[in-house]
């Protein structure tokens, strides 16, 4: 049986390079796909809690409930998101973030 | 109720004033006559007082009273002693002769004669409160009042500017005044305890020399200004733009005395002992350096008013000078002569004034002892007192004062005999020029004698000015206990004042000659140009003190607003708020990673606190 840690190790593994990438990339599509890796880097450890808290061989399945409901509202978040891209490329014909910045001038 | 009767003093001239003002100003014939009533009947209350007449003390009202034990409250009291009463009779004596005198005088003029004579009465009015007030604090509610009294006067013709500028000029100089007196009389209050004179009696023999000579000499600033006094002298001469009859009665007779009279009323009551020994070397240099000045710049003046003016600064300043070497009733003697015969010269000048179509100028006189005899027969009479001619009035407080320095101090006798050949001088030069010779100018061609109200006045001051230093007069005027008028006593002050008369008048009618000269032979050359241009003391506190004071007053205020206000606390927190506004901006740089990487580090943080610090649940 492979340890909790290893499983916490690659969930912060997957979360960190989501981070980065919403901070680094410029394209917004890209930072969108980050922000997923994370929810995923979030679910990854949630059903590996589920898993090492199990008794007898059966996971409590709290946490895993509870990573189905993210990827619920992961879904949603992609409807409404890609939306909102779409709606951004045909007012500004960019997808950069760096175009986002109308208030500032 | 009987004993209040000295409070008539006061009341009668302030409701007269008010009622010329409030009820008559349209109606001047009425004010004047209710004016110079009002001066008649408080000038008959005095001669009745002084006769023996006797009503009790009056009541001393409470005007500040004060909670506390073991504080002086301020009160209103009158006090009737001799020395206040004699000079009642000065000021109501002479007071009431210049109403009937300006009641010729104003005839004729466009002004409002009813500001005029309620002005009077004011005068009437604060007068005496200095006069017949038992404190210092009463002392200076008249004080001030004489003071704006004079400026309503002074500046009676304002619509002339040389008036209203010298009205402006007479206040503002004597406030400087006021202002040490003010002084005084709070350290009074700290050193002696109380303001009231009757209470200061023996108070200052345990009391530090040092404290004394202060008090002295602040209550002294008072006089300085009052009594136009160097450095402050220079508002008298400039105060003869108003009506003559008020340069009489004010600037000449009574309240430039008041320093005088305030100086003596302290050292009665304070006693000689509170007058330290610098206190009185002081005073009395202040007197003679303002009696020679005096002199020394009336030779040189034009104007018979200014003349005339200057000769009262030197007089003034003999006063004072008498205050200063502990010879009170010397000075309070010369001021009694001298109010006579200085208030006969002016009221004589102001009726050669009116009789030339208001020519002031001497050189442009002359001629006028043929054509109005009696007024110059008067103005000689006044002249022969100012010049100590022996049995005039001037002769003998003249020789009082100078008794009194030979005993103390042989410098200010000297001095006090120099000033006398000076004035005798200066009056021989106004009197030769101006009626001797042939008229140089129309103005004096037409000269009629004066109207009775104008000659009236004149012969009755005329016959003060001779008599009023004999012995049965001026014993009786002079209160002091011992005090006895000089009479002809051969001695070194006789033989002095003599040959300074007699110096004066030969010097006088050699460079004059008798009236044939048109213009002044000593005139052009630059002494005579700084005497005129009154040593350019006036242009000094015109040009550096004002002018300074202003110019660097200006810079000060510029710098405050400019630097202080404008630029530290309007622009500095502007500038404050917009740098804080651009830090804070910098960070809503609008770029959408930059957010992000905050909020990753906050949210790192957030978490390394909740899981590593907070202790667990």
């Amino acid at each position: 049986m492979t340890p909790l840690a290893h499983y916490l190790i690659f969930s912060g593994i997957l979360f960190s390079i989501g981070l980065a990438g919403v901070i680094i990339r410029k394209n917004i599509i890209v930072v969108f796909m980050c922000l997923e890796m994370m929810l995923s880097a979030a679910n990854i450890s949630l059903v590996a809690f589920s898993r090492a808290q199990g008794v007898n061989g059966i996971p409590v399945y709290d946490a895993q409930v509870l990573a189905l409901f993210i990827v619920a509202i992961a879904a949603a978040e992609v409807a409404i998101g890609l939306a909102l891209i779409v709606a951004m490329f045909r007012a500004r014909k960019s997808v950069e973030s760096s175009s986002l910045n109308t208030l500032k001038d | 109720m009987i004993q209040n009767l000295p409070w008539l003093f006061l009341l009668l001239p302030l409701v007269v004033a008010a009622i010329d003002w409030l009820c008559f100003s349209k109606c001047p014939r009425t004010a004047a006559g209710l004016s110079t009533l009002s001066a008649i009947a408080t000038f008959a209350l005095c001669v009745a007082y002084l006769n023996g007449w006797q009503t009790g003390t009056p009541d001393i009202y409470t005007w500040l009273p004060t909670a506390t034990e073991g504080m002086t409250s301020l009160s209103m009291g009158l006090v009737t002693d001799a020395l206040a009463m004699r000079m009642m009779l000065v000021v109501t004596g002479i007071g009431a002769l210049v109403h009937i005198f300006s009641l010729g005088y104003m005839k004729g003029d466009s002004s409002n004669l009813s500001r005029y004579f309620a002005g009077l009465s004011i005068f009437m009015f604060s007068m005496s409160t200095i006069v017949l007030a038992d404190n210092l604090a009463m002392t200076f509610i008249g004080w001030e009042m004489v003071g704006f009294s004079s400026y309503l006067l002074i500046g009676h013709w304002f619509h002339k500017d040389s008036a209203a500028d010298a009205a402006k000029k007479a206040f503002i100089t004597n406030r400087v005044g006021d202002f040490g007196f003010l002084i005084g009389i709070l350290l009074t209050l700290a050193v002696f305890g109380t303001i009231t004179f009757a209470e200061m009696g023996g108070k200052a023999a345990g009391i530090a020399p040092a404290l004394l000579t202060a008090t002295v000499i602040c209550l002294f600033c008072g006089a300085v200004g009052k009594s136009a006094q160097f450095p402050l002298h220079v508002w008298l001469p400039d105060a003869m733009e108003g009506p003559t009859p008020v340069s009489a009665l004010i600037h000449a007779a009574t309240m430039v005395a008041a320093g005088v009279y305030m100086l003596v009323r302290l050292q009665v009551s304070m006693g000689t002992e509170a007058f330290t020994e610098t206190a009185c070397i002081t005073i009395a240099s202040v007197g003679a350096i303002t009696a020679v000045l005096a002199a020394l710049m009336a030779m040189q003046q034009d104007d018979i008013k200014r003349v005339l003016a200057y000769s009262t600064l030197s007089q003034l300043g003999y006063m004072v000078m008498a205050v200063g070497l502990l010879a009170g009733e010397a000075a309070m003697f010369h001021l009694y002569t001298h109010a006579w015969f200085k208030a006969l010269l002016f009221l004589g000048a102001g009726a050669i004034i009116v009789c030339c179509h208001h020519e002031q100028d001497i050189w442009k006189m002359g001629g006028l002892a043929k054509r109005m005899p009696l007024t110059v027969l008067c103005f000689l009479m006044g002249t022969f007192a100012l010049i100590a001619i022996p049995g005039f009035s001037g002769f003998f407080s003249k020789e009082a004062i100078l008794h009194a320095a030979l005993e103390t101090s042989p410098v200010f006798f000297w001095i006090g005999a120099g000033v006398a050949a000076l004035t005798t001088f200066y009056m021989t030069r106004l009197c030769l020029v101006a009626f001797c010779g042939q008229a140089r100018d129309h103005g004096a061609a037409e000269a009629k004698e004066a109207g009775p109200t104008m000659l009236l006045p004149l012969l009755a001051l005329g016959v003060m000015a001779i008599i009023s230093g004999y012995g049965f007069i001026a014993d009786f005027l002079v209160p002091y206990a011992g005090f006895e008028a000089h009479g002809f006593e051969l001695g070194l002050p006789f033989y002095v004042s003599m040959g300074s008369l007699a110096l004066g008048i030969i010097a006088a009618l050699l460079v004059y000659g008798c009236g044939k000269r048109t213009t002044d032979p000593l005139a052009g050359n630059c002494l005579s140009t700084a005497l005129r241009k009154r040593l350019y003391i006036d242009t000094i506190y015109d040009k550096g003190l004002i002018g300074g004071i202003q110019e660097y007053g200006a810079q000060i205020i510029e710098f405050a607003d400019a630097a202080l206000i404008r630029g530290v606390i309007v622009q500095g927190f502007a500038w404050l708020t917009a740098k804080f506004g651009m830090l804070l901006s910098w960070i809503q740089n609008g770029s959408l990673r930059g957010y992000a990487l905050v909020a990753g580090i906050g949210i790192v943080i957030f978490v390394f606190i909740l899981a590593f610090t907070i202790p667990t649940l």
